[in-house]
C-alpha cells in the first residue's frame, strides 16, 4: 500500500480538492508571480538552475518522444494555477520563456503559439483569458497539439459551463480526472465527450448536493463502455421520456466592405449544430433542398462520409447531446446578400482640434426579415480624446483609454434609421490622425438562413417511437467590418 | 488496493503515477496490485491496470512490465491491445534496450486489423523505431483502407508516417515537371531583370534540350498503392480536426502529382475560419506552399485580405501569403488593398506592408514605378516608423535602376533633416554615397551637415558617413577633401572601435602617403564597384524541406526527433513486398489489382507491337493464379514489364500521332507548368481506347476473362476520372471510339456466360476450381463497381466544367466595351427561383469605364430580374465578372434591359436555352419511375435519332446531354438507358429525361407537365447527340 496523505484516504469531495492539490496540483497562490513584478534576474539564476535540473533528468538517451509532456494553466496576471504532468515532472520555471515572449508581444493574442526553449517546446492556446501551455520535447505537428488544447477548453466548457480560473479551480478534481483519461503518456486517448461523460459525470448543483450528502462521487459508478462501441461517439442505453432533435442552422457572414460600400469580400460560413435526445441508436438522415450550396464542408466524424459523396445527404448516428453536426462554407464566387449597409462621413480637419461624426445604418436584401442585437464597434485614431456624440436609438460609450467607440444599436427600423452624429475633440496642436477607423459590425437575423440552405426532411430509421423535430435559422454577422 | 470506492482508486493511481519516482520503494509495494489486475475477466480493467503499471516510472519493473505488455498484446479484447500499443513508448524511454524485443510486439500489433489499435499502435513504431520501415509494407494496404475509420488522433500519425512510407517506396509523380521546373528556376535565376531578349535563342537551345531529356525519360506510371494512398486519404480534408486536414494536405503537397494538389487549397482555406493558433499554423504552412504552387491558391486570393481585428502576427502572415501570390494579374488589386494596409493603426503591421510593397515592386516589373511612386508618397508620412520602412525599401529598389530616378534620390537627401530612425538615415546616406555622381551638387552638402552632427549619430549612421565620404572624396576630391579629413579625424577618437578601425582603413585606402600600400590604386574599384541589386525575398523560400505542418518547419530548425523526409527513389523499389499472403476476405481485391495491371500491359504492348511476350505471361497468370504465391510474383514481372513496354509506346505514339500538335503543347508546357499534366493526361485518355481493339484480337478462351477484366479497369479507372478528362474524352478521335461500342455489348453479353464457359473447359487441376469460384464473385464485384460508378456520376460530371458562353455586347457594338454572359448553373442564392447568369466584362477601350449597371427592364410579364451590383469602375483593359438572376418564368422569351455606363446605355437581352430554365434534382431510381408513371401521355414526347458513331459509349452520351441541360444524372441499374432528372427553375416542375440507346439507334424520352419545354428539351438533346 501506498502511504498517502491520510485525508486523501478518509475525505471526499470538496476537502479532497484542497488537500490534494498541495502534493500534486500545487495551487500556486503563494508564489504568485505578476507581469509587471516580475524580478527578471531572479529569473536568470532560475534558468540556470532549469538548465542543470534537465541535464541531470535527461537519462534516457533518447529524445524521449512522448507527444504532450505536461500542460500549465497560466493566468491572465501571469499566475500559474494549475499543472499536469503525463511523464515525468517537468519544472515550472520552463514558463519563464512563455513569460518573456508574453512580455514581448503588444496584445495577449500576439503571444507566438509555438515558443521553442532550449529543452522544451512550448505551444500555447489563449481560450477565455487563460493561457494553455503545453510542453513538448520533440517533433510533432504543431496543430495536433493546438487542436488538443482547444478540445480540452471544450470539454471543460462542456463540464462547466464556463471556462474560468474559477471554474477550474473550483472542478479541481474532475479536471485532473479529465485530463487524466485524455491523454495517456501523452497522446490522446479519449476526447469525445460522449465518452467522457460516461466515465466522468459532469457535476450539477444537484449531484454536487446529493454527494456532500450521501459520500457518492462523480466518477461514473459502471464501467464505461463507450470506447468499446463501434459508435465510439455515442454513450450506450440513453433514454428519454420525449424524444426530440433540434438543429439550428447558422450562417455568419464574414465581409469587407470599402469606403464607398462596395463589397471587397463576402463568404458565408454556416454550421449545422444539432441538440438531439433521443432513445437507443436511431439512425437519421438529413437532407436539404439545395445541397449544391455547400462549397466546402466539413463533418462531425459520425456523419458518413460516402454517402454524401453520392447523395448529398447526411446520414448519421448522432452522438447523445449537443453537437456540431455539419459546418460548410459557401464561397464568395456565389453572390452574397449584405443584409446592412452603413453610410458613414469621418472627418477631421487640418488646424482645429474637431472633428465631425456622422454614421446612419440601414438594412438592404433582408427578405422582410427585421435585423436585430445590431452593435457597432470602432477602434478611433489615437488622437482622439473625447466624443460628444448623439444616437437616434440605442446607446454609445466610449473608452477614452482604449479609444474604443461602441454603440448599441438594437433593432434597425426601416422607416427610422438609426443614426449617430456628433462631434470628436481632438488633441489641441495635434496633427490630424491618418488612419481611418473601421467598423466592425454585429448583427443578428432570426428565421432565415442567408445562402438560401433549407433543410428538407429528416428521417429517422432503427427506432421505433417518433421524435419530435425542430429546426430553426438564424442568420449572423461574422467578421463584417466596413472600412474607411 | 482495498479500497473499493472508484473514485478513491482512480486518485490513488494519479498520485502513485506522478509520485513513483521519487520514492521507487513505495510504489514497488503496489505493483502486486496491478498484476492481479491484469487478469481480471473484465477487460476495462485489464486496461486500465496495464496503463497504470506501464506508467510507473520505476526500472526495476521492467521486466514485469514487458511481461505484461508482451500478455496484452494478444489479448482477445482490442481495447487491451491498444492499451498495449500505448504502453510501448513508455517502457522504451524507461529503458531503451528493450528495443528488440518492443519492436516483435509492434509487428504483431501493426499486424491487428481493428481500427482500435491501429492508430496507436503507429504512435508506437514512430516513436520506437521509425527507421524500421519495412514493417509498414505488409500492412500498407490494411492502413490506408482502416484510416477513415481510426480516431482522429490516430489518423493524424498515420498519415504522417504513411508519408515518409511513400516517398520511400514510390516513384515522384511529378518527375517530368520537375524537369520543367528546374529549367525554369535557372531561367529566373539567370535573368533576374527584364532584359532577356537577346538571350532568346540560348533559352530555345536549352528548352529543345530538356523536350530531349523528357522524350528520354521513362513516361511515369502511378503505382496503384500509390494511388491508393491518395485516394483514401482525400475525404479526411473534411475532417472537423484541424489536425487531421492539415496531415492530409502535406501528405497531398508532398506525393499527389502537380494537378491534384489543388484539392487541399480549399480545405486549408477553411482552417482560416478557426482559432488564431490554429491559423497562424496553417497560414505559415500555406506561405511555404505558395512560394511553390502559387496557382493553388490563387483563386481565394480575397480570404487572405486582412482585418483590422486580426492579431499582428496573423496579419503579417497573411500579407506573405498575398505578396507570394502576387503576379501580373492581380498586382492592382492587391496593391489597393495594401494602400488601406497602410493606413492602419497598427505601425509593425504597417511597416511590413512597405516591405511587402517593396517586395511586389522587386518581382513584377510593370509595377515598379507605381510601386516608387508610392513609396515616395509614404516618405511624407507623419509616423517616422512609415518613413524610415520606406527609405529602406526605396534604397533597395532604386538599385535595381538607379540612373533614372535622381530625383528621387534627391527628395530623400531633403529627407535626412527630419528623419532620426537611424536605420533610414544610414540607408539615405549610403544611396547618395552609392550614387554621388548622380547628385554631384547635394552629396558634399549632405557630408557638410552630416559631418557636423556626427558625434551625435548612432553607430550605423557613422559608419555610412565614413562610407560616403570616402565615395566624395575619390569622385570629388576638390569640394569635399577637407571635410574627409574632418570626419575622418572624428572617426579616429570615437568610442567604438568598429568606427575608429574603419576610418583606419579608409584612410590608408584612399588618402595617398608616400607609402601607401599597392592597394589604394584600387580605391575607386573597391568603393565605387557595381554592387548587385538585393533580391527581396521571401523568408519562406526554402522552408518546404521540411515536412509540412510539422514542428521544425514551423520553427525552420529542426526539432528533436524529426525525421526528414527522404527524397524519391529514382527507380521504384520492388512493389511486391507489400503484397499479403491473403487471408479470404481481402483476397477478392488484391486478385483485381492485379488484373488492373494486367490490362494494362496488353495495351501497351500492342501499341508497340509486341503482344507474344505478355500473352504468354496472361495465359501463365490465368492458370495460376490459384495460388497466393505465383500470384504475388506476377505481379512484378508485369508490372515492370508493363513499365518497360509503355517507355516505348508513348514515345512511338506521341512521335507518329500528333507530332506538330505535340511539339507545340511542349511549348506551351514550357511557360505553363500546370498545363502540362492536362496535356499529359489528354494524350493518357487518347490512348485508352485503343486497348479495345487489341483485347479483341486476343484468342477467344482468353478473351471472356480478359474482357471483364478491363471492364473492371476501366470502370475503375472511371470512378478516378477528373473532369477534365471527361471532357477528353469528347476529343478522342473517332477511329479509335468506333470499336468501343461494340466491344461494350460484347463484353456484357461474355459476361453473363462467363460462368457456364468456363464450366464447359475441361479443368486442368483441381487448383482451378478455385478459379471459377473467384471470377463468379469477381462478377458481382463487377456490378457493384459499375452501380458505384453511376452513383458518382452527377457529382463527377460537374456541369460549369461545360458552360458555354454567349455574346451579350460585341466590342464594336459596346465602343469597347464587350460582355459576355453564360448561364453558371450555380443556384442563385438571393433568389432560389431564378437562373443565375454570369456576366463577364472586358474592357477593350483605351479608357476607362465606370458605375456600370443595368437598368429599365423591359420584360414580360412575369419575368423578373435581380441586377449585379454596381461595377464602379473598370480599367482599360481590365476585366470582370459579374452574376445576376434572372427568373425567366420557364420560357425561352428573351430578357431585355439596358446596360448603362456612366455615359452611355445598350440595350442587350439575353435569351436562354431552354436545358438552363432548369436546376438539376437527384432521385433514386425508383422515385424516378413512380414520377415517370404519372407524366404519361401528353406529357411524354419521344423522339428517334441515329447516333453517331463516336458518341455510343455512355459516358459520351451522358456528357452531351448534361452539357446542353442542367440536368443530373439519376442512377439507373438496366443497360443502355441513361436517366436525368431536372426541376424547372421557377415553376418547379419535373424534368425527366430517358435516353435508351439501342445499337446505332437512340430513344430520347422527356417527361415534362409543361409540354413546351418538353418538346423545346428534345430538340436540344437530338441536336446535342447529333452533333
Amino acid at each position: 500500500m501506498v502511504p498517502l496523505p491520510p485525508v486523501v484516504a478518509a475525505g471526499r469531495g470538496r476537502r479532497v480538492n484542497m488537500d490534494l492539490s498541495r502534493p500534486n496540483l500545487q495551487l500556486s497562490v503563494e508564489g504568485a508571480r505578476t507581469g509587471p513584478q516580475r524580478n527578471w534576474g531572479e529569473a536568470g539564476s532560475e534558468e540556470d538552475f532549469k538548465v542543470k535540473n534537465e541535464t541531470k533528468r535527461r537519462e534516457p538517451p533518447s529524445p524521449s518522444s512522448t507527444m504532450i509532456h505536461s500542460l500549465f494553466l497560466i493566468n491572465a496576471s501571469g499566475d500559474i494555477f494549475l499543472e499536469k504532468h503525463w511523464k515525468s515532472v517537468v519544472s515550472r520555471s520552463v514558463c519563464d520563456y512563455f513569460f518573456e515572449a508574453q512580455e514581448r508581444a503588444s496584445e495577449p493574442e500576439n503571444v507566438p503559439p509555438v515558443i521553442p526553449t532550449p529543452h522544451h517546446y512550448l505551444i500555447s492556446v489563449l481560450r477565455h483569458r487563460i493561457y494553455f501551455v503545453a510542453v513538448i520535447q520533440s517533433e510533432v505537428p504543431p496543430l495536433f497539439v493546438i487542436e488538443f488544447l482547444h478540445r480540452v477548453v471544450d470539454t471543460f466548457q462542456d463540464y462547466f459551463g464556463v471556462c474560468t480560473e474559477a471554474a477550474i479551480k473550483d472542478n479541481v478534481v474532475v479536471v485532473y480526472e479529465l485530463l487524466e483519461e485524455m491523454l495517456d503518456n501523452g497522446f490522446p486517448l479519449a476526447t469525445e465527450s460522449n465518452i467522457l461523460k460516461e466515465l466522468i459525470k459532469p457535476p450539477t448543483i444537484l449531484r454536487t448536493m446529493v454527494n456532500t450528502i450521501t459520500g457518492s462521487t462523480n466518477v461514473g459508478e459502471q464501467l464505461p463502455t463507450g470506447q468499446l462501441s463501434v459508435v465510439p461517439w455515442r454513450r450506450t442505453g440513453v433514454k428519454y421520456t420525449n424524444n426530440e432533435a433540434y438543429f439550428d442552422v447558422v450562417e455568419e457572414i464574414d465581409a469587407i466592405i470599402d469606403k464607398s460600400g462596395s463589397t471587397i469580400t463576402a463568404e458565408i460560413q454556416g454550421v449545422v449544430d444539432a441538440c438531439v435526445k433521443l432513445t437507443g441508436m436511431p439512425d437519421l438522415t438529413l437532407s436539404f433542398m439545395n445541397p449544391r450550396l455547400l462549397d466546402d464542408v466539413s463533418f462531425h466524424p459520425c456523419v458518413r462520409f460516402k454517402r454524401w459523396e453520392a447523395e448529398r445527404i447526411l446520414s448519421f448516428i448522432p452522438p447523445d447531446g449537443n453537437f456540431r453536426l455539419l459546418s460548410y462554407h459557401v464561397s464568395s464566387q456565389n453572390l452574397v446578400a449584405i443584409p446592412v449597409y452603413v453610410k458613414h462621413n469621418i472627418t477631421f480637419r487640418e488646424g482645429s482640434s474637431q472633428g465631425r461624426f456622422d454614421m446612419t445604418l440601414g438594412p438592404k436584401q433582408t427578405m422582410g426579415k427585421a435585423v436585430e442585437a445590431v452593435l457597432v464597434s470602432s477602434q478611433l485614431p489615437r488622437g482622439v480624446l473625447n466624443v460628444n456624440l448623439n444616437p437616434s436609438q440605442g446607446t454609445y460609450t466610449f473608452d477614452p483609454v482604449t479609444k474604443l467607440l461602441s454603440w448599441d444599436v438594437g433593432k434597425i427600423n426601416p422607416q427610422k434609421l438609426p443614426n449617430l452624429k456628433g462631434s470628436m475633440s481632438l488633441q489641441a496642436g495635434a496633427s490630424k490622425p491618418d488612419e481611418n477607423p473601421t467598423f466592425n459590425i454585429q448583427f443578428k437575423i432570426q428565421q432565415m438562413a442567408i445562402s438560401g440552405l433549407k433543410v428538407n426532411r429528416l428521417d429517422m430509421y432503427g427506432e421505433k417511437y417518433k421524435p419530435f423535430k425542430g429546426i430553426k435559422y438564424m442568420t449572423k454577422a461574422g467578421k463584417f467590418q466596413v472600412r474607411t | 488496493m482495498g479500497v473499493v470506492c472508484f473514485d478513491v482508486k482512480k486518485l490513488v493511481y494519479v498520485y502513485l503515477v506522478r509520485y513513483a519516482e521519487e520514492q521507487q520503494d513505495l510504489a514497488l509495494l503496489s505493483i502486486s496490485t496491478f498484476q492481479r489486475g491484469l487478469k481480471d475477466p473484465n477487460q476495462l480493467i485489464r486496461a486500465s491496470a496495464l496503463r497504470v503499471l506501464s506508467s510507473i516510472r520505476v526500472t526495476i519493473i521492467v521486466p514485469i512490465m514487458m511481461l505484461a505488455i508482451k500478455e496484452a498484446a494478444s489479448d482477445m479484447s482490442p481495447y487491451v491491445r491498444k492499451t498495449a500499443a500505448h504502453a510501448i513508448p513508455k517502457l522504451y524511454s524507461l529503458d531503451p534496450e528493450q528495443k528488440d524485443q518492443l519492436i516483435e510486439v509492434i509487428e504483431k500489433l501493426l499486424a491487428d486489423k481493428t481500427t482500435l489499435v491501429a492508430g496507436s499502435v503507429v504512435m508506437a513504431f514512430e516513436e520506437v523505431c521509425p527507421e524500421r520501415i519495412d514493417l509498414i509494407h505488409k500492412n500498407y494496404r490494411k492502413l490506408c483502407n482502416l484510416l477513415i475509420d481510426v480516431e482522429e488522433w490516430g489518423q493524424v500519425v498515420i498519415i504522417n508516417m504513411l508519408t515518409r512510407y511513400a516517398r520511400t517506396q514510390f516513384l515522384n509523380p511529378n518527375i517530368n515537371e520537375s524537369l520543367l521546373e528546374e529549367g525554369n528556376t535557372e531561367g529566373k535565376t539567370f535573368y533576374p531583370s527584364d532584359e532577356e531578349e537577346d538571350e532568346d535563342e540560348d533559352e530555345k537551345e536549352k528548352e529543345e534540350k530538356k523536350a530531349e531529356a523528357m522524350a528520354k525519360r521513362k513516361p511515369y506510371v502511378m503505382d496503384p498503392d500509390h494511388r491508393l494512398l491518395l485516394r483514401n486519404t482525400k475525404p479526411l480534408l473534411q475532417s472537423r480536426n484541424a489536425a487531421v486536414v492539415m496531415a492530409v494536405a502535406q501528405l497531398y503537397f508532398h506525393l499527389a502529382p502537380k494537378a491534384e494538389v489543388g484539392v487541399i487549397a480549399k480545405a486549408l482555406v477553411r482552417l482560416l475560419r478557426s482559432h488564431s493558433e490554429v491559423q497562424f499554423v496553417v497560414l505559415q504552412n500555406v506561405a511555404t506552399m505558395t512560394i511553390k504552387r502559387r496557382g493553388m491558391f490563387e483563386p481565394y486570393l480575397k480570404s487572405f485580405y486582412i482585418r483590422s481585428t486580426d492579431p499582428t502576427q496573423i496579419k503579417i502572415l497573411k500579407l506573405e501569403v498575398l505578396t507570394n501570390l502576387a503576379n501580373e494579374s492581380n498586382i492592382s488589386t492587391i496593391l489597393r488593398e495594401f494602400q488601406t494596409y497602410i493606413k492602419s493603426m497598427d505601425k509593425d503591421f504597417v511597416a511590413a506592408t512597405i516591405q511587402a510593397i517593396g517586395r511586389c515592386a522587386t518581382n513584377i516589373g510593370e509595377v515598379r514605378d507605381t510601386c516608387l511612386n508610392g513609396l515616395v508618397q509614404l516618405l511624407s508620412n507623419r509616423d517616422e516608423l512609415v518613413v524610415a520602412e520606406s527609405v529602406v525599401v526605396i534604397k533597395k529598389l532604386l538599385q535595381m535602376q538607379p540612373e533614372k530616378h535622381s530625383d528621387i534620390i534627391k527628395h530623400m537627401a531633403k529627407l535626412i533633416d527630419n528623419i532620426q530612425v537611424p536605420m533610414a538615415r544610414a540607408s539615405i546616406l549610403w544611396l547618395i554615397g552609392e550614387y554621388c555622381e548622380h547628385v554631384p551638387k547635394i552629396a558634399p552638402d549632405v557630408l557638410r551637415k552630416m559631418a557636423k552632427s556626427f558625434t551625435n549619430e548612432e553607430d550605423i549612421v557613422k559608419l555610412q558617413i565614413l562610407n560616403l565620404a570616402a565615395k566624395l572624396y575619390l569622385t570629388n576630391s576638390k569640394q569635399t577633401k577637407l571635410l574627409t579629413q574632418y570626419v575622418l579625424n572624428l572617426a579616429k577618437y570615437d568610442q567604438n572601435y568598429d568606427i575608429r578601425d574603419r576610418a583606419r582603413f579608409i584612410r590608408q585606402l584612399i588618402v595617398p602617403t608616400e607609402k601607401s600600400g599597392a592597394l589604394s590604386k584600387y580605391a575607386k574599384k573597391l568603393f565605387l564597384a557595381l554592387k548587385p541589386a538585393p533580391v527581396l525575398e521571401s523568408p519562406f523560400k526554402d522552408r518546404d524541406h521540411f515536412q509540412l505542418g510539422s514542428l521544425s518547419h514551423l520553427l525552420n530548425a529542426k526539432a528533436g526527433g524529426y525525421q526528414e523526409l527522404p527524397e524519391w527513389p529514382e527507380s521504384a523499389p520492388d512493389p511486391s513486398v507489400r503484397n499479403v499472403e491473403v487471408p479470404e476476405w481481402s483476397k477478392c481485391s488484391a486478385r483485381e489489382k492485379r488484373k488492373e495491371k494486367k490490362v494494362d500491359k496488353p495495351f501497351y504492348s500492342d501499341s508497340d507491337g509486341e503482344s507474344g511476350p505478355t500473352e504468354s505471361a496472361d495465359s501463365e497468370s490465368n492458370s495460376g493464379s490459384g495460388s497466393d504465391s505465383g500470384s504475388a510474383s506476377d505481379v512484378s514481372a508485369s508490372a515492370s514489364e508493363s513499365e518497360e513496354s509503355e517507355e516505348g509506346s508513348e514515345s512511338d505514339e506521341e512521335e507518329d500521332k500528333d507530332e506538330p500538335k505535340h511539339n507545340k503543347k511542349k511549348l506551351q508546357d514550357m511557360k505553363k507548368p500546370t498545363h502540362n499534366t492536362e496535356s499529359e493526361q489528354s494524350s493518357e485518355e487518347e490512348k485508352k481506347p485503343q486497348r479495345k481493339p487489341k483485347t479483341r484480337k486476343m484468342s477467344e478462351s482468353e478473351s471472356e476473362s480478359e474482357e471483364s477484366d478491363s471492364e473492371s479497369s476501366e470502370s475503375e479507372s472511371d470512378e478516378s476520372d477528373s473532369e477534365p478528362e471527361i471532357r477528353k474524352k469528347k476529343k478522342v478521335d473517332p477511329k479509335a471510339s468506333k470499336p468501343v461500342k461494340k466491344e461494350a455489348k460484347k463484353e456484357s453479353k461474355k459476361e453473363m456466360s462467363l460462368l457456364d464457359l468456363d464450366d464447359f473447359e475441361p479443368a486442368p487441376s483441381p487448383q482451378v476450381t478455385p478459379v471459377n469460384f473467384m471470377s463468379s464473385s469477381l462478377v458481382t464485384d463487377l456490378e457493384g463497381l459499375s452501380l458505384s460508378d453511376d452513383v458518382l456520376a452527377p457529382a463527377t460530371i460537374s456541369p460549369s466544367s461545360s458552360m458555354k458562353s454567349f455574346e451579350l455586347l460585341h466590342r464594336i457594338t459596346g465602343e469597347g466595351l464587350s460582355v459576355e454572359y453564360c448561364f453558371s448553373r450555380q443556384p442563385f442564392s438571393p433568389d432560389a427561383n431564378m437562373v443565375s447568369v454570369q456576366l463577364h466584362f472586358t474592357n477593350n477601350s483605351s479608357s476607362d469605364v465606370s458605375a456600370l449597371h443595368v437598368e429599365d427592364a423591359k420584360l414580360q410579364s412575369g419575368m423578373r430580374v435581380k441586377e449585379f451590383p454596381e461595377i464602379e469602375a473598370l480599367a482599360a483593359g481590365d476585366t470582370t465578372t459579374a452574376v445576376m438572376g434572372i427568373d425567366f418564368c420557364d420560357s425561352t422569351q428573351a430578357a431585355n434591359f439596358q446596360l448603362c455606363t456612366n455615359s452611355k446605355k445598350f440595350l442587350v437581352s439575353i435569351q436562354p436555352p431552354v436545358g438552363e430554365l432548369m436546376r438539376p434534382v437527384f432521385m433514386t431510381e425508383n422515385e424516378f419511375k413512380k414520377e415517370q408513371g404519372q407524366l404519361m401521355g401528353m406529357n411524354e414526347i419521344t423522339e428517334k435519332l441515329t447516333l453517331d458513331s463516336h458518341c455510343r459509349n455512355e459516358h459520351a452520351i451522358v456528357q452531351r446531354v448534361t452539357t446542353a441541360a442542367n440536368l443530373s444524372r439519376v442512377p439507373c441499374g438496366a443497360d443502355h438507358e441513361c436517366r436525368f432528372a431536372a426541376r424547372t427553375v421557377t415553376g418547379n416542375s419535373l424534368v425527366l429525361v430517358t435516353v435508351a440507346i439501342k445499337q446505332e439507334a437512340a430513344q430520347v424520352t422527356v417527361n415534362c407537365d409543361k409540354m413546351l419545354i418538353g418538346t423545346m428539351l428534345v430538340k436540344e438533346i437530338l441536336q446535342a447527340l447529333a452533333q
